[in-house]
């Protein structure tokens, strides 16, 4: 499944709720979720522990716009909305953590 | 409350960060409409709001305004005083040296008491 989540980490549970249910898949990363993947942040620890069981996505247009795009976490793949169409595709079904 | 002149204390604090909603761009106007009636005018960035100040905005692929460049030319307006939660900078990853424009960084503590001393906080 795709897991699509765009609240920030300290604004929302959206990521923690992610997290805690989903078992397996992909987490793509947009508008404000993507400061989850941003080094330094209070959440690196949980988007790198994630990357043990999912695939870790950001959407680069929202990371760029954030002026985040140099702090992205290693193994964290950036994709513009190409991949997201993609990503979508590939998957069976998808859930957005609103 | 007020002063000679009727001149008052306002402090805008901010917590959003700027795209994902529109608090932080209408916050941003309501605060140049205020400079523009000479007041004493306070900006506080606490929690994402301190993703506002971030330098390297690209807003290009999200077909928005980019508008952090407007902080930079808030002294034009006499808006000077820019305060920045430490705290929330460094659970982000963040430093000074990372914000587009300077900044009074405060302790959490520090922020609270700037609040006691206002006579008009407005939140965004």
């Amino acid at each position: 499944m795709l897991h699509i989540i765009n609240k920030a980490p300290q604004e929302r549970n959206s990521l923690d709720s992610c997290l805690r249910v989903a078992r397996t898949g992909t987490i793509l990363l947009i508008e404000d979720g993507v400061y989850a993947a941003t080094r330094g942040n209070a959440a690196e620890g949980k988007i790198k522990d994630a990357m043990t069981r999912f695939k870790v996505c950001v959407l680069g247009p929202d990371l760029d716009a954030r002026g985040m795009g140099d702090r992205l976490i290693e193994g964290v793949q950036s994709v513009g909305y190409d991949g997201f169409v993609d990503l979508v595709a590939s998957e069976p079904n998808c859930q957005s953590w609103v | 409350m007020s002063e000679e002149g009727g001149i008052k204390k306002f402090m805008f604090v901010n917590r959003k960060a700027p795209y994902g909603t529109v608090y932080a761009l209408e916050s941003l106007e309501v605060v140049l409409i205020t400079a523009a009636f000479d007041q004493d005018v306070s900006l506080a960035f606490l929690d994402d709001g301190v993703y506002q100040l971030k330098k390297g905005q690209q807003t290009k692929g999200i077909e928005t305004k980019n508008f952090s460049p407007t902080f930079r030319a808030l002294d034009g307006y006499d808006i000077e005083k820019l305060y920045v939660e430490r705290e929330a900078m460094e659970e982000r990853g963040l430093t000074e040296a990372d914000l587009l424009v300077d900044v009074i960084v405060l302790s959490r503590v520090e922020m609270g008491e700037l609040m006691e001393q206002q006579d008009v906080v407005l939140s965004c």
